[in-house]
């Protein structure tokens, strides 16, 4: 399967989930689940950082018109994918690991330590900025620091669901590319 | 102008990241306090397309459950017939009265116009409904929307093309419809605090009000959108405030979000004079 159709079927997929699945769930006030911003965290290693935020941007952009509540997905996404080759840089085992695979996993990053804190680095940001441009509209701070914890903890859990459901086959290639 | 250049192809991704937030920003702000127009007419349909396919599956999953409520609502319609009611004065006698001032037609106030369920959330903090149908063409942004069972759901923000987005009781800060205690005349506000769906509070009522568990909570009629006297929901809760003379009332919804398939948008035939004064009113006094 090309990159292109394979990143487009996961868009789908993960947009899906998160709208008819992880919308309809009401765990408590404080937990609101996200899985959708994974597609961000997968996307290609090779993409530069500008299509990186504008594809997060109308990624972003679906889910906050599902909620019929333009700009809070749309903006946390973006963060995230500005943030993203940041972390890469800093996570990456050793120069040129990133020319080696195609997008970041396990494998591809080094080990599970690595990889476990690329997902958790991306995602307290991405609900941090998610919950306080909601904060900053409709409630206190305290409200935004429980919930952007408990929430980012739920967000984990389901990313290592996935990451156990949907084994990832990485190709290594040489870095003579 | 050289450094400029650099300036801008050095920070390219930094501006290009601060331009897309501010748009984003743009976005929240301007959309939550006009409730329309940030959005095309494109997004709204194609989202509604699509969650329109998913409520055809999820429909069958609820058949039951819709069938109940409408049995309920046939029985309620069903007991109100007039044949019904024995006249307790055996002298009376029925006459239709044929003047034509008197029909029902004319005085007729407000038109229920059904429509589907196509979205709908309840775990957010802002939720919509989206709804469609063949009366969509008639509805217009503030009519009022109650469900099966005669219960308040929501006001519509919106209508384009083949849908119309309501604006859910369960939405925190923004929807201020006024209600009213069924045994008395205090009329309030409600409000959600974006807690726990189904669980809404009604401000503003005086600690000289009697308020007791169980009561009901209805319109208060005084906005042409709905009628006097729809059940919004009835208290479980009563606090007197600290900080003012008002109760904190806390009560539980008549309407069950989690689990809406039809409601009825409630078209006001004195709607339009009654804006076409306030308006006026506005004009004069500015």
């Amino acid at each position: 399967m090309s990159v292109l159709v394979k990143n487009i079927l996961r868009a789908i997929l993960f947009m899906l989930v998160q709208v008819f699945v992880l919308d309809k769930i009401v765990l408590h006030q404080m937990v609101t689940p996200y899985i959708y911003f994974l597609f961000v965290l997968w996307l290609p290693f090779k993409m530069s950082r500008a299509w990186l935020m504008i594809i997060a941007f109308v990624y972003g952009f679906i889910l906050d018109s599902f909620q019929h509540n333009p700009g809070f997905h749309a903006a946390a996404c973006v963060l995230i994918a500005y943030i993203r080759p940041f972390l890469v840089n800093i996570f990456i085992p050793q120069e040129g690991a990133d020319t080696n695979f195609a997008e970041p996993s396990i494998k591809s990053m080094g080990g599970i330590l690595p990889y476990a804190f690329f997902m958790t680095v991306l995602s307290l940001f991405h609900n941090a900025w998610l919950f306080l441009l909601e904060a900053w509209q409709f409630g206190n701070f305290w409200y935004f620091l429980f919930k952007t914890i408990l929430s980012t903890v739920i967000s984990i859990l389901l990313i290592i669901i996935t990451e156990l459901i949907f084994v990832r086959k990485q190709k290594f290639r040489t870095n003579t590319v | 102008m050289r450094n400029i250049f650099i300036f801008l192809r050095h920070y390219s991704h930094l501006l290009l990241l601060l331009f897309l937030q501010a748009i984003c920003i743009y976005f929240i702000v301007s959309y939550s306090k006009t409730h329309q127009a940030a959005f095309s007419n494109t997004m709204n349909n194609f989202t509604g397309k699509i969650n329109g396919q998913y409520n055809k599956v999820e429909y069958y999953f609820n058949l039951s459950r819709t069938n109940d409520s409408l049995v309920k609502a046939n029985e309620i319609l069903y007991n109100k017939l007039r044949n019904n009611f024995n006249i307790p004065d055996s002298a009376n006698k029925l006459v239709v009265d044929s003047v034509r001032i008197d029909s029902l037609i004319r005085y007729r106030k407000f038109n229920y116009l059904s429509a589907k369920v196509v979205s709908n959330s309840v775990s957010l903090q802002s939720n919509f409904i989206v709804i469609t149908g063949e009366n969509v063409k008639l509805f217009k942004k503030g009519m009022g929307v109650v469900g099966v069972n005669n219960d308040v759901v929501g006001v519509i923000t919106e209508v384009d093309g083949d849908y119309a987005v309501v604006m859910s009781l369960l939405h925190k800060d923004n929807s201020k419809i006024s209600g009213k205690l069924f045994k008395g005349t205090e009329t309030g506000t409600i409000i959600w605090n974006g807690v726990q769906p189904n669980i809404l509070s009604l401000t503003n009522i005086p600690k000289s009000a009697k308020v007791a568990k169980g009561d009901s909570i209805i319109t208060s009629g005084y906005s042409a959108f709905f009628p006097k006297g729809i059940l919004i929901g009835r208290v479980i809760d009563v606090k007197p405030e600290t900080a003012n003379n008002n109760f904190k009332i806390t009560f539980k919804s008549a309407a069950d979000f989690y689990n809406l398939e039809y409601v009825y948008a409630i078209q006001s035939i004195d709607a339009e004079p009654i804006n076409n004064i306030l308006e006026k009113n506005k004009a004069a006094t500015n």
